[in-house]
């Protein structure tokens, strides 16, 4: 439980910290700690240094218009508190209040999550169901990368190393019907499979467009593209989502362990689409 | 706070907030890791990655040469070591005892075990050292499960155990006379249960400090133990070869043991011989929950097939018990006594089986090193029996209920000999605490949803479980438990003294200690009522050896039953004396003095009496003491009990499982336990409730997993799944008091009772829910996935 040696920076600006970063290949980010610091105590992660985000200003900040902006370093509680996130992706502000427990929710950040990537994280399903997508600034300049194209693989993004996420958008999503569904892993409390819904309504009850992202059972977070196919200019009824959730874990490559097996989470794929369908349109 | 000044308030029976806790809660304790002594450096330990193989080399030079480093030494340094000692053996058997050394020697037996030690300025710098000696090992073999590891052919860990087995024990009737009975029963049910291995996980994990005196030749140790006397007695005379005097012990703030703080541990001699190595700097060494996990004892683990004979109306005739029982790679401390004396001896539970047979093989694997866990066999028992009565009840179609009361040992049976060795149960009455917890839970009513449910197919299924449980505490008579007799290596007794000083202030020194128990409070409520001091007035000192008497320490809920009682009758001596002096005080017979709440007068006379502090005062002073009177009230007692306590209950739980997914949603969860007379309800609720959480987890969350290669696939707090107050339901705790006779207070001891009866009662209720499916058991710990295969998932 003793970290590696490494040194401590905190800059005052963003440019400084990708400076840094640069500068020390080795070098990590850290925001709120709660999966970078563990894995050093674990030395899983040995970072030569650490570039602690705090002291930059301009990065907790929470905004609507029409779409949601939020800053990288906004803690889970504050998004979860947030009247602004509330009313435009409510699933967003029910999520950070379900995820670890108080102590990781008062200083885990979405930034942090997206950033690291864990194939069991509740945000990576959650914002990549809402199409959500990141600014990010490095060496080059900023850049927007889209959920869709930021997770890579287990614990890895398009990032590059010396990129750093600086905020998180929603785009407005006025009317979208949405759930989170998740069946807890008993000891981490990280998602064994978690399924994450957003139906953009069309008339009269129609479902104009579908975005559904799994996540716990896959590598990293991964849209359910064939429930998506099935739910497109359906209208809501029982049948429909019976058959979304029927095809929900098509194609995809299910992990297993020793809490759940491949089998068992492909189940729950289905089982848990269902739900956050039925809950998203109940 | 509020004041308990008065005298004349009864305090035993008063749900009194721990005094304790403040200082706890707000970080002014003391556990070990707060201790910093000048000069300290720290120890860090390398440890095998192999699960069984021969050391071919160490190579330290690299971490010698780091900074901060003072030395690295490896298993050699220390062949004037004994092995540890194993303090419990088996009773009656030949046992095959292969203790741990400090540091192996030659061969390791289970990933984890400490091969060199790195000795650095702080703990940081001895961690890197670590990382950087290299060790390679020649590979053995391993084997991880008790079975297995008995087969012919299987990886050998020790010369003196062939086929790993440490010992063959069994209680109860000859097989061929049960096997009778079996064959003549007019319903037979076998079962193959397994009782998983679980981690204790105190959330204190465990360390020591040694520190040599090289001016006096005399060494402290501080250490998270539940017993710092007979750590003395085992370092000292078995470890170290050196006179007991040279030693003391000391436990601090000890933040939970569960019984994996009660043995002797490698640490403890190693950070002592380390000490005088480096010339008295004081040594540290403070594992981390990884080490934890690795290396400190672990529970249950035992594979078991019964056998089970039984009329058609439910009632039990047979009981055949087959158990290995997986010890891991060395047998510690007082393996041995748990799945014999505090398993085998407890199966007949609260019934009357007329023929019991238990068969015991106890068995080394590469595995932690299993021991007591809270509850201690006891736990293994109950589930053994419980489980039993579950399945008798699917077998007969009897009712669960019914099952149990048909077979409890009746009030007028006590004090009653099970016939398989235990001592005699001392008192019980199990059937009003049975209907008690079945009215509370509305039982009938919840049947009814039950059978609606299934008649509407609803995907939300109930289930009831119950558990009427046994269990044994206050472990003692020296002459039964002893070595002749159950083999435990010296006798069980606990001593207490107390002094009223001049003052008034009174002082209690007690040879058990807490480790979150609340003994400081429960203790001194014991005192005010008997001696009839405010109990602002009375301190209970503890868990050093210098300064406290002799004691076995604390597990078995033996503290109150055994200690407790070690206190009460310290306290009538000093009463008595007292009351003689007041006599003499009053110019008065001392048949005519009246003792009433720390009061003593002549008889009639109530005003002109003497307080207990007068007395203190006088018989301090010692102007004017009676003929031969010595000076001071100051009494110390060994007490050794005539028998054990039996506590019991019924726990009933109720749980909702999804059909679609196999979630399990615990709804309600009812215990009525008797644990005696309480002294304080607050406290044994509070045992109660984390020994209930502790015993659900097992039902449905924890389990020790290794893989094939020995390695701890659970081998952090991310894999193995201890409760968190999200996944326990609220307890509805109710209680019948039916003291007991063994000691002059009644009480038995409520440490362990929540664990020991919720395991059965929480599995029995999950497969309750699907018995209609066909399901008569699962295997714990119960996941949604084994609930969502046993009714058909995944089968396609
Ligand atoms: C006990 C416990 C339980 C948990 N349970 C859950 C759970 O149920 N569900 C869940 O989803 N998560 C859970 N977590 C993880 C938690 O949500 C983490 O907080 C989160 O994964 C990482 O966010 P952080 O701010 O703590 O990041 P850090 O740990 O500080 O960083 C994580 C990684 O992201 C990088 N990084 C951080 N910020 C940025 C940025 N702005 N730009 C680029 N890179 C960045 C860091 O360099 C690091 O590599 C749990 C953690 C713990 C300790």
């Amino acid at each position: 439980m003793f970290p590696n040696r490494f040194e401590y920076r905190r800059p005052g600006s963003l440019a400084e910290a990708v400076q840094i970063l640069a500068e020390n290949p080795d070098a990590k980010l850290l925001a709120g700690g709660h999966s970078l610091l563990p894995a050093m105590k674990l030395r899983l992660a040995a970072p030569s240094t650490l570039v602690d985000l705090s002291q930059i200003e301009g990065l907790r900040g929470i905004a609507a218009n029409g779409a949601l902006t939020i800053g990288a370093l906004a803690t889970y509680n504050q998004v979860h508190d947030s009247a602004a996130v509330r009313q435009a992706a409510p699933m967003l502000a029910d999520t950070c209040g379900i995820v670890g427990d108080p102590q990781v929710r008062v200083r885990g950040t979405l930034g942090g999550s997206l950033a690291h990537a864990d194939p069991a994280a509740d945000l990576t399903a959650v914002v990549l169901a809402l199409g959500g997508e990141v600014t990010v600034v490095g060496s080059g300049g900023e850049r927007t990368i889209a959920a869709d194209d930021l997770f890579v693989d287990l614990l890895t993004t398009s990032l590059a190393p010396e990129e750093i996420i600086t905020e998180i958008r929603i785009p407005d999503l006025a009317g979208a019907k949405m759930a989170y569904e998740k069946h807890e892993h008993p000891a981490s409390g990280y998602a064994v499979v978690g399924v994450a819904a957003v139906l953009a309504m069309g008339d009269g009850g129609t479902i104009r467009s579908a975005r559904l992202a799994v996540t716990g059972a896959t590598a990293k977070a991964t849209r359910l593209s064939s429930a998506e196919a099935v739910l497109a200019g359906k209208t809501v009824r029982t049948e429909t989502i019976a058959a979304a959730a029927a095809a929900a874990a098509d194609g995809l490559e299910i992990n297993g362990d020793l809490y759940a097996s491949a089998d068992y989470r492909r189940h729950l794929v289905g089982v848990l689409t269902r739900r956050a369908l039925e809950r998203a349109t109940g | 706070m509020s004041a308990i000044l008065d005298p004349t308030r009864k305090l035993v029976g008063q749900p009194i907030k721990r005094r304790e806790d403040p200082r706890l809660i707000a970080g002014a304790g003391a556990y070990l890791d707060d201790i910093k002594l000048t000069g300290m450096v720290h120890a860090a330990l390398v440890r095998s990655t192999s699960a069984h193989g021969r050391i071919k080399s160490i190579d330290a030079g690299t971490a010698r040469g780091m900074p901060g480093v003072l030395a690295v030494f490896t298993g050699e340094d220390f062949a004037d070591l004994n092995p540890l000692p194993g303090a419990w053996t088996a009773g009656g058997v030949q046992n095959n005892v292969n203790t741990p050394r400090v540091l192996a020697i030659g061969e390791v037996h289970q990933v984890g075990d400490p091969v060199a030690v790195v000795i650095a300025e702080n703990a940081y710098q001895a961690a890197d050292a670590v990382e950087a000696v290299a060790v390679e090992y020649e590979d053995l073999g391993v084997v991880v499960d008790a079975k297995k590891a008995t087969e012919d052919g299987a990886p050998q860990l020790h010369e003196n155990a062939p086929n790993n087995v440490v010992l063959k024990w069994s209680c109860g009737k000859e097989a061929a006379e049960v096997d009778t009975a079996l064959a003549a029963a007019e319903v037979r049910v076998q079962q193959h249960l397994v009782n998983q291995r679980l981690i204790p996980t105190s959330i204190e994990p465990r360390g020591s400090i040694g520190r040599y005196d090289p001016g006096t030749g005399d060494y402290t140790l501080w250490t998270t133990s539940q017993a710092p006397h007979v750590m003395r007695l085992l370092i000292t005379a078995f470890v170290m070869g050196i006179p007991e005097n040279k030693l003391r012990v000391i436990s601090p703030d000890v933040g939970g043991g569960f019984g994996c703080k009660i043995f002797c541990y490698y640490d403890m001699a190693l950070m002592l011989a380390l000490s005088k190595k480096l010339d008295g700097r004081p040594v540290k060494f403070f594992e981390d929950r990884s080490e934890n996990y690795l290396t400190t004892t672990h529970g249950r683990d035992h594979i078991t097939d019964v056998e089970i004979g039984a009329t058609k109306d439910g009632r039990i005739t047979a009981l055949k018990v087959d158990t290995h029982a997986n010890l891991g790679a060395y047998f510690s401390t007082i393996a041995a006594g748990i799945p014999t004396t505090l398993y085998g001896r407890m199966v007949a539970g609260c019934y009357k089986i007329p023929n019991i047979r238990v068969d015991v093989t106890a068995v080394y694997t590469n595995t932690a090193m299993v021991d007591a866990y809270r509850g201690a066999g006891r736990p293994e028992a109950a589930f053994v029996i419980e489980r039993v009565c579950d399945l008798v009840a699917g077998a007969t179609g009897v009712d669960p209920a019914e099952v149990r009361r048909r077979n409890f040992i009746q009030p007028e049976d006590f004090p009653y000999d099970t016939g398989i060795g235990m001592l005699p149960y001392d008192s019980g009455n199990y059937e009003p605490a049975l209907d008690r917890a079945l009215e509370i839970v509305g039982y009938a009513g919840l049947r009814a949803e039950q059978a609606a449910r299934r008649e509407r197919d609803d995907r939300k299924l109930l289930g009831i479980g119950l558990s009427s449980y046994v269990e044994v505490c206050g472990v003692a008579p020296s002459k039964w438990i002893g070595l002749p007799g159950e083999g435990w290596g010296a006798g069980l007794w606990e001593s207490a003294n107390v002094k009223v000083h001049l003052t008034g202030k009174v002082v209690v020194t007690t040879g058990t200690l807490p480790h979150g128990q609340g003994h400081e409070t429960s203790f001194a409520q014991l005192v005010a009522d008997e001696l009839g001091v405010p109990y602002e007035d009375i301190e209970i000192k503890h868990s050093d050896t210098l300064g406290t008497p002799f004691g076995f320490g604390t597990y078995g809920s033996r503290s109150a039953a055994v200690g407790g009682t070690a206190i009460y009758k310290s306290v009538a001596k000093v009463r008595e004396k007292a009351k003689k002096l007041a006599a003499h005080m009053l110019e008065a017979a001392e048949a005519d003095i009246v003792w009433e709440h720390g009061r003593a007068y002549v008889k009639g006379s109530p005003d002109a009496a003497k307080t207990i502090q007068d007395i203190a005062l006088q018989a301090a002073v010692a102007y004017d003491l009676p003929g031969e009177m010595e000076p001071y009230l100051d009494e110390t007692t060994y007490y050794d009990p005539p028998n054990c306590t039996f506590p019991f209950g019924t726990h009933v739980c109720v749980v909702e499982v999804d059909r679609e997914t196999g979630e399990i949603a615990l709804q309600r969860y009812v215990a009525v336990d008797d644990v005696g007379n309480v002294i304080n309800p607050m406290i044994v609720d509070g045992q109660v409730h984390g020994g209930i959480a502790q015993g659900l987890a097992q039902a449905l969350y924890e389990g020790a997993v290794y893989n094939d290669q020995g390695e701890l696939v659970t081998g952090t707090m991310n894999d193995y799944a201890i409760p968190k107050a999200s996944m326990v339901p609220t307890y509805e705790l109710e209680r019948t008091v039916t003291p007991s006779p063994t000691n002059p207070m009644g009480v038995k001891g409520a440490g362990e009772a929540g664990t020991i009866a919720s395991t059965p009662a929480v599995a029995n209720a999950v497969i309750d829910a699907l018995a209609h499916l066909g399901v008569n058991h699962l295997d714990m710990p119960i996941t949604p996935e084994k609930v969502w295969r046993a009714i058909g998932g995944g089968a396609s």
